[in-house]
């Protein structure tokens, strides 16, 4: 289980505009750096961060070996519906991590 | 000319009148505002955080529990207080119950003595003793995660407690040599911890502001480490930042200057886990 910190608001207006953080440990290996063997250590970070609402894409990112290790990103977004909000990191190694907030919208 | 006994100071009051006090009178009341303004400055602490040096947006994410990324090692830490570790098969929770009870104000304590043969110990090494005689698990390695994030969960439930070093005896020749190390110049560039951190504190090193260098927030995750550590691991920065050798990882001297450094922010309140740019 990927280790997650998420703040998002449990409910909201319709129409309003929130805010959702998200912050994920992670150590975002750049792949460019060499161990203490000196060999260079495989890079191993998150490529693709996706938030989608009830099913429906509402944020995408794509990550890059410049991204600090342990990134945390915050976007806004506009409550539509009530529903389920899914926050689903997937990088190198096989690295997926999901994490889901329920925001009632009235 | 009047003489100095009958010169005053003349206004005239938006009413009209003219206004006069003796310069004898008025000399009495400034040196009044004087002396309690100094009164004031003497009383007053000006110790000042890290944390308060810090600009309001790292305030802002080491205050927020879920942008602060010491917050992640935290949850680590829980998991691992809860989990049976060791022949013993016990966990941290089996003999001290909710931390959020028993490790309140634990971490504002530390350096403090534990029983013979250790001696002075920081929270890391209680946590390493703790691991080694009564879970009779092996020791984590120094500067790990895993043992940064125990440290750093039980500092957490300190959080806003002040700073309370013990007084026990077997400190102070510890906080004496910690003292010794903090003033004495050292390494190529011929400084001391005191020549930047007492004598020009507040001012900047390159684009940084130098602190008072009080130990509030650790364990620390620091934004150019992108890692949690420990303040040995930033004594560390320093003493290399001065180009002089590091002492030996674990070795006396880190433990002096956290002794010292803690008794010198006595009474501050503890912030950690913190955030440091």
């Amino acid at each position: 289980m990927a280790n997650v910190l998420v703040n998002a608001p449990k409910t909201a207006k319709k129409g309003d505009t929130i805010e959702i953080k998200a912050l994920i440990m992670h150590p975002m290996e750049t792949g460019f750096r060499p161990g203490t063997n000196g060999r260079i250590i495989p890079r191993n970070i998150v490529e693709d961060f996706t938030v989608t609402w009830n099913g429906r894409e509402i944020f995408r990112m794509r990550m890059s070996p410049a991204i600090a290790a342990n990134p945390f990103v915050s976007f806004f977004t506009v409550a539509s519906e009530s529903g389920t909000v899914v926050l689903r990191w997937s990088g190198d190694e096989g690295f997926v991590a999901e994490h889901r907030v329920a925001i009632a919208v009235t | 000319m009047s003489s100095a006994g009958d010169a005053a100071l003349e206004w005239r009051a938006p009413s009209g009148r003219l206004r006069r006090i003796p310069l004898v009178r008025l000399g009495f009341a400034l040196a009044g505002v004087f002396c309690a303004s100094l009164a004031l400055a003497q009383s007053g602490d000006l110790r000042r955080s890290g944390y308060q040096e810090m600009g309001p947006a790292l305030q802002k994410m080491q205050d927020d529990d879920t942008a602060n990324p010491a917050m992640l090692f935290v949850q680590v830490g829980a998991a691992a207080w809860a989990a049976k570790a060791g022949a013993a098969g016990k966990s941290c929770a089996d003999c001290h119950g909710d931390a959020a009870v028993s490790m309140k104000g634990v971490a504002a304590r530390y350096p403090a003595v534990a029983p013979a043969p250790a001696g002075p110990v920081d929270l890391e090494g209680r946590i390493n003793l703790c691991r080694t005689v009564h879970q009779q698990a092996p020791a984590l390695v120094a500067e790990s995660d895993d043992l940064l994030a125990l440290s750093a969960f039980v500092t957490l439930q300190s959080r806003g407690l002040p700073i309370a070093p013990p007084d026990d005896p077997a400190l102070a020749a510890l906080r004496a040599q910690g003292r010794d190390l903090y003033e004495r110049r050292q390494g190529q560039l011929n400084l001391s911890c005191a020549n930047c951190h007492d004598d020009n504190a507040g001012h900047r090193l390159a684009g940084a502001v130098i602190p008072q260098g009080h130990p509030t927030g650790y364990p620390i995750y620091r934004l150019e480490w992108q890692a949690l550590g420990s303040i040995a691991r930033r004594l560390r920065n320093c003493v290399v930042g001065m180009r002089a050798e590091p002492w030996q990882p674990g070795a006396t001297e880190y433990l002096a200057l956290e002794a010292y450094l803690m008794d010198r922010a006595r009474g501050m309140a503890l912030d950690g886990p913190g955030v440091r740019p």
